[in-house]
């Protein structure tokens, strides 16, 4: 088992060579399709349309690299500006953004130097294992092509047939060697891609800048958004109401000598119409922040919500202590809209939240039994929750498969206050 | 603050001893044991801390004194608290929304239940506590009806009037449901309570 492990390893990353010379004699044709763009963009109308086209198969061709490399393990981020809002393509500003972006250059410079180190790396590793196995086959070979005296390995020339048999162990060595060197080989060259392709620390530092704006600008029309809807239920609702139960009370003043069973009568009312302000008060409190979780933290606040399901809900959590107020928050709403979902669409008959802090980072699942097929990019819910968590770093992912089971996990970088008293 | 000043006066107009009014969570606990009061009204937000100290000390002070009667008062009603009070199986519990003291006749009475060990629980927790249950086994709707208000702490005098009734169905009803929960003949006040228990606390299958 452990010679497959090994062996596995090295034949890919042998394939990603030659697939990496392959790619390399691409980087030319890449670079002369880029200069060409360049030369031309000064052109009118032509010019700015063919660099938009050059600059496209650059950027392929570098995200092509990226995939591969982050898939063999050596990550590398995309490091481009995103474009300018509202810019169309060809125009000055949109020039200007692909002009002004060092990583496009960087791109661009990338692409002779990789593309030789790339391919002198990898053909090491292509000769290492050719050369084994030609040692390997050296037998065949001589049996079939007739003289092949010319030598191998530790004996130069061959001399006769049994020396020529002790090829096969040779080439074996050499094969072996081959796939110990090529995964070595392919992390060297990518390390070196990595140089050019990766974000430098302003560039990401700049893509980060241009992150928090867009979860800045989220949060902030999400509170407004709220703050909107706080407004409007108080307006139509409880204000409303107190208007109405100060008018009934002060007809009920005048009645009260004159007719004082329709006073009383008023009186009731009046009280009924603040019992009932008072209740949606208490729902608008609920919405805006429960008062289980300020009384309770996320951990107590899950688990009442949890009772509060027709699925049967599990809660398992390990929070020695409080989280920050707006972080909890997000939280809870963000476990409250999954577990609506949940109940809306998945058919469950039991669920699971499990809430756990390590390392700085607090982890929650929500897991059911249900029928799967949930779509993050399609759920208007299951997104909001997504910009609801984006404005603390949080992320969240879904693992829906059609038949189930559902999996959200969401993951969010924060600090445990005090421990509970 | 401006409730526990007003139901100091409601409750002395009432003709109650008020033997004392604490504003605050750690001297709360402290003062349960010391006076052994017939009822306490506890608000679960307290001072200093404004989460749920007053809850933690309603229930650990049943703890020392099982049955202690507690009548606990909150802006808003959870049924994991309400679960919380049920867990020693033992009546004196009151848990109300603040609002239903403003009928004052009906609080008053309550405050009675509460302390001559029966229950009450606001209609709003006992709600959503059903909203998500099989109904309890064997009951007619009218039975559930009835036990319903047991559980918001009625007398069978309110619960006729309040199902248009005579009393003598009401108690008919209580007994086929004391039956039917499979309850021997025994004190009514304790059947009563545990009735209302086996209601709230049977957890969805």
């Amino acid at each position: 088992m452990t010679f497959r492990l090994r062996l596995l390893p090295g034949m890919t990353a042998t394939a990603d060579g030659v697939f990496a010379i392959g790619l390399g004699l691409l980087n030319p044709v890449v670079l002369a399709i880029w200069v060409i763009g360049l030369v031309l963009s000064p052109i009118p109308a032509l010019g700015p349309e063919m660099l938009g086209v050059a600059t496209t198969v650059v950027r392929w061709r570098a995200d092509l690299e990226r995939r591969l490399s982050t898939r063999a393990g050596v990550p590398i981020r995309r490091p481009y500006l995103p474009p300018p809002a509202g810019a169309e393509v060809g125009s000055a500003r949109w020039l200007r953004w692909i002009i002004t972006d060092p990583a496009t250059w960087r791109d661009a410079a990338w692409l002779l130097p990789g593309a030789l180190v790339a391919m002198g790396l990898s053909l090491i590793t292509v000769a290492i294992i050719g050369y084994g196995l030609i040692g390997v086959l050296l037998v065949p070979l001589w049996l079939f092509l007739g003289d092949l005296r010319f030598g191998y390995g530790i004996f130069w020339p061959t001399a006769h047939l049994a020396e020529g048999w002790l090829a096969l162990p040779q080439g074996l060595v050499i094969v072996a060697l081959g796939l110990i060197v090529a995964p070595l080989t392919r992390a060297t060259h990518l390390r070196f891609a990595r140089l050019f392709l990766a974000p430098t620390r302003s560039a990401g530092l700049r893509l980060r800048v241009a992150r928090l704006t867009v979860t800045r600008a989220d949060a902030i029309d999400a509170q407004a958004a709220e703050l909107r809807r706080i407004e409007r239920d108080l307006h139509d609702g409880a204000q409303a109401r107190m208007v109405s139960v100060g008018m009934t009370i002060g007809l009920a003043e005048r009645l009260v000598r004159r007719d004082p069973t329709a006073a009383l009568k008023l009186l009731a009312e009046a009280r009924a119409a603040s019992t009932t302000a008072l209740v949606e008060l208490r729902h608008l409190v609920r919405g805006i922040h429960p008062p289980v979780l300020a009384e309770r933290g996320l951990d107590g606040a899950v688990e009442a919500l949890a009772m509060a399901l027709p699925v049967r809900t599990d809660v398992t959590s390990h929070l020695p202590g409080r989280l920050d107020t707006p972080v909890e928050s997000a939280v809870y709403f963000a476990v409250a809209e999954a577990l609506a979902n949940m109940t809306r669409h998945s058919n469950a008959r039991s669920a699971w939240v499990a809430l756990k802090h390590a390392d700085g980072v607090l982890f929650v699942e929500i897991g059911d039994d249900g029928d799967g097929g949930a779509d993050a990019e399609r759920g208007t819910g299951l997104h909001g929750i997504e910009r609801r968590l984006n404005a603390f770093d949080g992320t969240m992912a879904v693992s829906s498969p059609p038949g189930g089971p559902t999996v959200v996990t969401m993951e969010l970088p924060c600090v445990l206050s005090s421990p509970k008293i | 603050m401006l409730l526990r000043d007003g139901l100091t006066r409601l409750l002395e107009a009432f003709d109650f001893d008020v033997v004392e009014a604490v504003d605050n969570g750690p001297a709360l606990l402290p003062a349960l044991l010391r006076h052994r009061p017939d009822v306490a009204i506890i608000d679960v937000r307290l001072p200093p801390t404004q989460t749920d100290e007053g809850l933690k000390a309603a229930i650990a002070a049943r703890a020392e004194i099982p049955g202690l009667p507690v009548l606990v008062l909150s802006q808003h009603v959870e049924p994991l608290y309400a679960r919380e009070l049920l867990t020693d199986h033992v009546g004196g519990v009151g848990y109300l929304l603040k609002e239903r003291v403003s009928d004052v006749e009906q609080f008053v009475s309550t405050v009675q239940q509460v302390a001559s060990g029966g229950t009450a629980f606001d209609p709003e927790v006992v709600a959503q506590m059903m909203a998500r249950r099989e109904p309890l086994g064997g009951l007619t709707t009218r039975e559930h009806e009835v036990l319903r208000h047991i559980a918001e702490g009625r007398s069978n005098a309110a619960i006729a009037a309040r199902l248009f009734i005579t009393e003598k169905v009401v108690s008919k009803h209580i007994n086929n449901i004391f039956a039917k929960l499979g309850m021997p003949p025994s004190d009514d006040d304790n059947r009563r309570v545990m009735a209302v228990l086996m209601y709230l606390d049977a957890g969805p299958a």
